[in-house]
């Protein structure tokens, strides 16, 4: 495929868009889905088609409002409606020209209004399952770019210049980790696409995946001829069939169209990508578990170095980078990385996608640049906190992460911030929660989260998470000590800094930021045997002028 | 290793305050080794590829707030390397801690008394007593083999066995199965011992740093262990 | 100078620790020298006395006797030292742990019990849940580790306390030693 073949199937595609006088796109992602979203296509298909206007119905990924679905977006009157059932196939189709449905009517300028959207720009846009739709919008551009007219050096460059990091949670700068991976030696390199997502409460990479899985092939693909492999992988949880099932038609799309496999584009670069599912360990997520899992070994961390950069799937160099970063790829070598550079704070470039899950009112999936405080997200994009209850503190980073307090809510999200207030970045899952948690509790939650995920390869993080969790389990149940707390505190700092992988070095960090920001609830777990959320065994009382459950909201 | 005198890269570093040379492809364990200078070890074992598990062997490297364990990390030019700090030292006791109120550690009861890796360790790092609850379980014991036994409630999961049937037997019917602190070594597919495939050659009791793979033939005397014909044997098929 | 108050104390254990103890055989005169046992199975005392300097306890702790009377030693002793591998880690006797309490006693008196299949409920404490560390019940000043230390530990270990130094435990005994 050339440019001009390019252009053609985009002209084709446009043209066959103006063909409708109407669209009405149907999300389809996960979300919907489970709320019959399928049957409302069907229907909303029916009666457009006995309708004597011109309409296409679309299937499209995620529309981001997940808390409002099934949502379907209708255009060109620019309208998006939420809770939809298939009964109301007839209105909606009668609607296209009309007056909008009220009570469908999903008006959110504040959810909307603030998000930038580069990773999710085709999200609930095209149909994923159509290599015509990505490539209608400027899909594929990128890599003849690369391709074409730049050299391996100067695709690096560009993303060097981008300021991207690591969208996977760790934040390594993704141009240096390219540059590394191109100039280790090997006869045979390989580009790995991370989409062992198990952080509970994040779904941001498997949104994407079935939202706009061309978009990750063309990074990757990117990727692969700036590193010089010839094999790529994408590990994608087993767990998540249908972005695993969009991958693959995507993958075969993308072949046919020679967008994938022998002399791409016409060039005499070479590249084929294969699916590998997951068994449902979080520790694959880590990247040398990953890569033995791959490999059909045991999926257990090693010590690092050496790094796989340098030794890395079957011994040789490999470049691994997550769902999310491999999506901010094409966009950048399509518009510059000075472009990106603009986006974002000064060390955090660009735009992130969290999953904002638990006590808040808009929960989905949202794209915000970077530098935009928590409050704005949980209390603007988010819409805050349902029920008229209180704030308490928001997860993020996962079971690695930490949780912050209302105090720190206007700090301006970034790496280095959220590293700063005891938490991390993680892949973006935000969990908001309100006073109706325990944060012992949720401490407990995340440890036995860590625990139960532990490879049990070194035993800090093997036998380590099981006595927090003995302790925890204790604190919660009105039995614990100030001496328990004090051996608490000591496994968190021993387990931290001896464990061999990331899981176990982060698993003490609910435990550290809880106790941090929240060591009063502890205190009065152990004090008074009381539980002040009314969660744990231990019972329940209200704590007179305690800062816990008392803090203010600003929305 | 380099034949030839004049291209072995040798690279200087100080270990504990210590001046010492090294080969460039040698680990902080090798040359602390070389040196006299003690650094306590688990899963680590001359002879069988390293895996960094047990975390026993992590040291200080300066200009790193980072741990290193010092069997899977190479020396370079100029590294400062700190075997004893305070912390090291309170790290390994609670690392041992963990491994003690892990699973049953009884020392007084087993067959390995006196001739235990763990119990040695404890001992060279001053660990009287555990500040942990013991964790209460009860793991199978499997006799089914005619000559050995496994008793899980001994193993520290250092992985030997598994490396020297898959590394040096060749036979790979040592594995671990489970997750976390369910974690367990097991023959084939979880067959019996003595159902399994295993050529009944030994080398995993050599191995076993404590009471957990033994010789029934051992039961009730001195249990010695000779895992020392491992480097001597790699020596003699590396010369082949 | 007034000798030091020596007790010894025999809870959830076999007694093998005591009879070490006696293996000093004459070192234990010149330790008299500077001690009194004012508390011991070894002699004929029937309450534990306020003021003692240095109380070692062999044995854990598994029953309601055992839970009362280690209250009690750590109230009235400066030195409190956990002599021997059960009031450490709870060793043999913590290994019921896994059963349970009930478990036990049903074996005991029930299962291998041919007549008066009963729980005894007089002059007999009940057991505990869970045989526990004397360090888990009341702190502990010194931990003795060894099933049981020999005979030179507890003399080394004594004769430094008594002048004053701090004995090298690592270097003289370990578990199961």
């Amino acid at each position: 495929m050339n440019l001009e073949e390019l252009q053609q199937i985009a002209e084709n595609s446009k043209q066959e868009r103006a063909k409708a006088d109407f669209e009405i796109n149907v999300c389809m992602g996960t979300g919907c889905l489970s709320q019959h979203s399928d049957k409302i296509k069907d229907e909303l298909a029916r009666e457009a088609s006995v309708s004597n206007k011109r309409i296409i119905v679309r299937r499209t990924g995620c529309m981001g409002l997940c808390a409002s679905g099934p949502l379907v977006f209708m255009e060109p009157i620019n309208v998006l409606y939420q809770h939809v059932t298939p009964e109301r196939a007839k209105e909606v189709v009668k609607s296209v020209e009309g007056a909008p449905i009220p009570e469908l009517l999903c008006d959110l300028r504040e959810h909307f209004d603030d998000q930038v959207h580069v990773v999710l720009e085709n999200s609930g846009r095209i149909d994923p399952e159509k290599i015509e739709d990505y490539i209608g919008r400027d899909g594929f551009v990128a890599l003849l770019k690369a391709l074409t007219e730049m050299t391996p050096i100067t695709v690096i460059e560009e993303i060097t210049r981008s300021g991207l990091k690591g969208r996977g949670g760790g934040g390594y700068p993704t141009g240096l980790k390219w540059g590394t991976v191109a100039k280790a030696v090997g006869d045979m390199k390989y580009v790995i696409c991370n989409g062992d997502e198990g952080d509970p409460g994040a779904f941001m990479d498997r949104s994407v995946l079935e939202s706009d899985p061309q978009r990750v092939i063309e990074g990757m693909t990117i990727a692969a001829y700036a590193v010089g492999a010839s094999r790529g992988f994408v590990y994608v949880r087993a767990e998540y069939p249908l972005a695993v099932s969009r991958l693959s038609t995507a993958l075969r799309d993308a072949r046919r169209r020679g967008l994938l496999g022998n002399n791409i584009c016409g060039t005499a670069f070479n590249f084929d990508i294969e699916i590998r599912l997951g068994a449902g360990a979080f520790v694959c997520g880590e990247e040398t578990a990953l890569i033995a899992s791959i490999e059909g070994k045991r999926g257990t961390p090693k010590p690092r170095p050496p790094y796989p950069a340098v030794s890395g799937l079957w011994g040789k160099p490999t470049l691994i980078n997550n769902v999310e970063t491999f999506a901010n790829v094409p966009p950048i070598i399509r518009n510059g990385g000075a472009w990106f550079a603009n986006m974002g704070t000064e060390k955090s470039k660009g735009t992130k996608v969290f999953a904002l899950t638990g006590k808040i009112n808009h929960t989905g999936l949202v794209e915000v640049p970077m530098g935009m405080t928590l409050r704005q997200i949980i209390f603007g994009i988010g819409g805050g906190v349902p029920e008229g209850r209180r704030f308490k503190a928001v997860q993020t980073g996962g079971p690695s992460g930490g949780c912050i307090p209302e105090e720190h809510l206007d700090i301006p999200v970034s790496y280095e911030s959220l590293i700063g207030v005891g938490s991390m970045m993680g892949s973006g899952g935000m969990i908001v929660m309100d006073d109706t948690s325990c944060m012992v509790n949720v401490a407990k939650f995340f440890v036995e989260f860590c625990m139960g995920e532990s490879c049990g390869k070194c035993i800090p993080c093997r036998a380590g998470t099981a006595q927090m969790h003995q302790i925890l389990a204790k604190i919660c149940n009105g039995e614990g000590t100030y001496a328990d707390l004090d051996v608490l505190v000591d496994l968190c700092s021993v387990i931290k800094e001896t464990s061999l992988c990331g899981l176990g070095m982060t698993a003490p960090n609910p435990v550290l930021s809880t106790l941090r920001y929240f060591r009063n609830e502890y205190i009065e777990h152990i004090e008074n045997k009381n539980c002040p959320a009314g969660v744990c065994a231990c019972g329940s009382r209200e704590i007179e002028g305690s800062v816990s459950g008392e803090v203010e909201v600003h929305a | 290793m380099s034949p030839t005198a004049t291209s072995v890269d040798v690279k200087t570093l100080i270990i504990n305050g210590e001046n010492v040379s090294a080969r460039a492809d040698q680990t902080i364990l090798d040359v602390a080794r070389e040196n006299g200078i003690f650094i306590p070890t688990l899963c680590h074992l001359d002879g069988l590829t390293d895996v960094g598990a047990c975390r026993l062997c992590l040291v200080e490297i300066k200009g790193s707030p980072k741990l290193f364990p010092a069997c899977v990390t190479k020396v370079e030019e100029g590294m400062e390397v700190d075997t004893n700090s305070e912390r090291l030292v309170h790290h390994r006791r609670t690392i041992l801690e963990l491994l003690f109120a892990e699973r049953n550690h009884v020392c007084a009861v087993c067959v390995a008394n006196g001739n235990c890796e763990l119990q040695a360790v404890a001992q060279t790092q001053g660990l009287t007593h555990v500040r942990l609850p013991y964790r209460v379980g009860r793991l199978e014991v499997d006799t089914s083999n005619e000559r050995f036994v496994a008793d899980h409630n001994r193993c520290i999961l250092c992985s030997r066995c598994v490396r020297v049937c898959a590394e040096i037997e060749g036979a790979h019917v040592w594995d671990i199965m489970g997750r976390g602190i369910n974690s367990q070594v097991l023959t084939d597919l979880h067959e019996p011992w003595g159902a399994s495939s295993c050529t009944r050659c030994g080398k995993c009791i050599q191995v076993c740093p404590t009471g957990a793979l033994f010789d029934k033939s051992k039961v009730g005397v001195s249990h010695p262990k000779h895992p020392e014909f491992l480097p001597y044997l790699n020596m003699m098929r590396d010369g082949q | 100078m007034s000798k030091l108050k020596l007790a010894t104390v025999w809870l959830d254990g076999c007694s093998g620790c005591h009879m070490s103890f006696l293996d000093m055989d004459e070192r234990l005169i010149t330790l008299s020298n500077q001690f009194d046992l004012v508390f011991s199975p070894l002699v004929d005392f029937k309450t534990f006395p306020e003021g003692v300097d240095i109380a070692l306890v062999e044995g854990a702790i598994s029953s309601v006797e055992d839970e009362h009377k280690i209250h009690i030693i750590r109230e009235r002793t400066k030195m409190l030292i956990a002599m021997g591998d059960c009031a450490i880690t709870t060793n043999v006797p913590g290994m019921r742990n896994s059963f349970g309490a009930k478990a036990i006693t049903d074996h005991a008196y029930f299962t291998t019990a041919d007549l008066q299949q009963q729980v005894p409920a007089v002059g007999v404490p009940a057991l505990i849940e869970k045989v526990r560390p004397v360090h888990e019940v009341v702190p502990v000043d010194l931990f003795l580790p060894g099933c049981p230390p020999s005979a030179d530990t507890f003399y080394t270990v004594l004769s430094d306390l008594l002048a004053g130094r701090t004995p090298d435990i690592a270097s003289l005994t370990r578990f199961g030693a």
